[in-house]
């Protein structure tokens, strides 16, 4: 059996508008086991970033409950707190946005050892940044280079450093490729994969990119406007997926290939508003299974085969 | 001239100069447009797509860019020649551009619908209320409703922006249409709809088109041919068959083997070693030469030819030197 890392359990977070209660993450349930990476796909403003940042507790949710470990977070004292903040790190999209632009590389990772007071002799800090330096494949010429000098692949480099400096648990990568060119982005992908080989590293990988959250993730949650609507492993998700919203994302992801036949399942319409959504099922007005049923209350994540959970009545059935 | 051939690239070469240096944006570029076919430019960041497709549109920012040498052929007439006026009618009657960012050609002060009519008042001379009519019809095609067309463009979302900037661009029918990374800016399934939108159009206007991407997928969905683009140059052009079950070119190999590919089981991606060159250097050889895993010392000295390997897949490598069916 293995472990759970994280357990997140009707998380919710409403912000307030000026138009109603925009539910940006509304009563999610998911987990993530030790050493794998957990793919969290959906579409711009499904809520994908909020979920990371509610795990970091950089945002506070509305309702619900995150456990690390078993620890409630929200529970925590602030002793506690402080060394849960080392155990989660992030790493955002734009490394050009997230990094301090006056700092050089040298400066960015040793921030995070400085404001958590890891290291007293400078020497050994030093010996520290140097070394995470090199386990990012950062070459110590760039050490005293700002981010404006550095390419993308190599600002990401950077921000990864950073999250590794206080050896967390968990990471949460959020679109930590999207940016980046594709040879690139292969330099990183692979990067990633062997830091977590090597350090047993827990991945929740934020993206909005299938082909890079199959080729990553060892399990998938699929969101859709605030809602977890499917949770599997990597290979049954992709193989056998259930909610129509999953079978036409998938089919939608163009493949650069001219071999295979690809049936589209092009979807009607856009996503509708997140602000007060009707309590039923999230996908009912674009979906092109919908029955009577599903527009007369809304729909939980059931577990309908092993591992494999899905949030649509007629898959359930 | 090949009475199939509706636009012809010839030896193009254009750079930019600014403060920090010259920027060699694109080198040397050929290539041939057939009449209502697509090809698409495909190539990662700073390759040069969009300066190529700037300089067909005649919409450089001057001063700064500066067109050193070649041709812009549309139906034989060198566009690079024409005047100002000429260009304009080019631009509203023949060749139309999409943006990927739709706001680039909509006005945010201005009712969708009015743009589009004002287009086509501009170009082809309707009355203002024709005009307003055929702006609807237009809207219709791209799945705008009628209830929808006197909003603004800060009202819609960001797929049915790009509906409209194709609405725009195809409101006078033009011959070519240029995209540039027209999707790239949108969620997946928005951007399966406007592919579909684009394919049917296209056939339905009898177009050709040149779609820029950096996306293998989109490539594979839409092409007939494709030229790759590597630091300004074209380095493989062939037909979808030839690139996609043949490349030949050590960077088309190497993208193909760098994306992970949903439709496959791939235990590891395999990067491209380096990144892509300092546009302010012009390298002695070939371009891609410090990244290629097959590169001889000849191809650090030695700028490649473009070799013809079958008929129509080109090839822009030392190694196939001599393998082409003609030499040019
Ligand atoms: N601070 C905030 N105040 C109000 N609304 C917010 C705030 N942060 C996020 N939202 C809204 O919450 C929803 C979810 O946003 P979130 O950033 O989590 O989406 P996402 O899935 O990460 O999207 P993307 O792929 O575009 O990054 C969106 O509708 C967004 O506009
Ligand atoms: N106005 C400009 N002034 C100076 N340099 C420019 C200008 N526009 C483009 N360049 C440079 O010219 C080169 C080619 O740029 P271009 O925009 O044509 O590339 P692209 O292939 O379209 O890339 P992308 O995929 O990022 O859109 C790049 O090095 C770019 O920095
Ligand atoms: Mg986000
Ligand atoms: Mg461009």
């Amino acid at each position: 059996m293995s472990e759970k890392l994280v357990e997140v359990h009707g998380l919710k977070k409403y912000f307030p508008t000026k138009k109603g209660l925009l539910h940006a993450v509304d009563n999610i349930d998911f987990y993530i086991n030790k050493g794998e990476t957990l793919g969290l796909v959906g579409e711009s403003g499904c809520g994908k970033s909020t979920t990371g940042r509610l795990l970091l507790r950089l945002i506070e949710p509305t309702g619900g409950e995150i456990k690390i470990e078993g620890q409630d977070v929200m529970k925590m004292g602030a002793k506690e707190m402080r060394e849960f903040r080392k155990k989660i790190q992030i790493v955002f999209q734009d490394p050009y946005a997230s990094l301090d632009s006056r700092f050089s590389v040298y400066e960015s990772i040793e921030e995070p050892l400085r404001i958590h007071k890891v290291y007293n002799d400078p020497k050994e800090m030093e010996k520290r940044v140097f070394e995470l330096m090199e386990t990012v494949g950062l070459a110590p010429r760039v050490i005293n280079s700002f981010p404006h000098e550095l390419d993308g692949g190599r600002r990401q480099r950077v921000g990864i450093a950073r999250a590794l400096a206080l050896n967390p648990e968990l990471i949460v990568l959020d679109e930590p490729v999207s940016a980046l060119d594709v040879s690139i982005q292969a330099q990183i992908l692979n990067l990633l994969q062997n830091l977590q080989k090597q350090m047993g590293l827990t991945y929740l990988f934020i993206s909005h990119n299938l082909s890079v959250v199959k080729h990553i993730s060892d399990r998938v949650a699929v969101m859709y406007l605030g809602k977890i609507v499917e949770m599997a492993e990597t290979e049954e998700l992709f193989k056998n997926p259930l909610h129509p919203y999953t079978k036409a994302l998938l089919s939608a992801v163009p493949t650069p290939r001219i071999d295979i036949d690809k049936q589209r399942i092009v979807l009607e319409g856009d996503v509708p508003s997140p602000i007060d959504p009707p309590a039923r099922c999230r996908f009912y007005n674009r979906c092109y299974c919908r029955c009577e049923g599903c527009a007369e209350q809304d729909v939980q994540l059931v577990e309908v085969k092993p591992n494999h959970f899905v949030a649509c009545m007629q898959a359930q059935e | 001239m090949d009475q199939n051939v509706i636009l012809e690239v010839k030896n193009l070469s254009l750079n930019y100069v600014t403060d920090d240096g010259t920027v060699y944006a694109v080198n040397d570029l050929n290539f041939v447009l057939h009449k209502g076919s697509t090809l698409c430019l495909v190539g990662e960041t700073g390759a040069g797509k969009t300066s190529t497709a700037k300089a067909i549109m005649g919409i450089l920012p001057h001063p700064q860019s500066k067109i050193l040498s070649g041709e812009v052929l549309l139906e034989g007439e060198d566009l690079l020649k024409a005047s100002k006026k000429r260009m304009q009618s080019v631009r509203g009657s023949k060749i139309s551009m999409i943006f990927q960012d739709p706001m680039t050609s909509l006005n945010p002060v201005m009712r969708v619908s009015d743009q589009v009519a004002e287009v086509l008042r501009l170009h082809k001379a309707k009355s203002r209320i024709e005009a307003a009519k055929m702006a609807k019809e237009v809207l219709l095609q791209v799945g705008i409703k009628e209830d929808r067309i006197t909003e603004y463009p800060h009202q819609f979302s960001g797929g049915m922006r790009q509906r409209v900037g194709i609405a725009m661009a195809l409101a006078c029918s033009p011959e070519i249409l240029i995209a540039d990374e027209p999707t790239t800016a949108l969620d997946v399934t928005i951007q399966a709809q406007v592919l579909e939108l684009m394919k049917e159009l296209k056939k339905q206007y009898e177009m050709a088109m040149i779609m820029i991407t950096h996306d293998l997928g989109i490539v594979a969905d839409v092409c007939d041919y494709v030229a790759v683009m590597y630091a300004g140059s074209i380095v493989e052009y062939g037909d979808r068959r030839h690139i996609f079950t043949n490349a030949k070119h050590p960077y088309t190999i190497g993208l193909f083997g760098c994306i992970p590919d949903l439709s496959i089981e791939q235990e590891e991606l395999i990067p491209i070693k380096g990144m892509t060159p300092d546009p302010s250097k012009k390298p002695k050889g070939c371009a891609f030469a410090p990244r290629c895993a097959y590169a001889t010392e000849q191809c650090f000295q030695e700028t490649p030819g473009n070799y013809e390997i079958e008929p129509g897949h080109w090839v822009r490598c030392l190694q196939f030197r001599g393998e082409d069916t003609e030499n040019v």
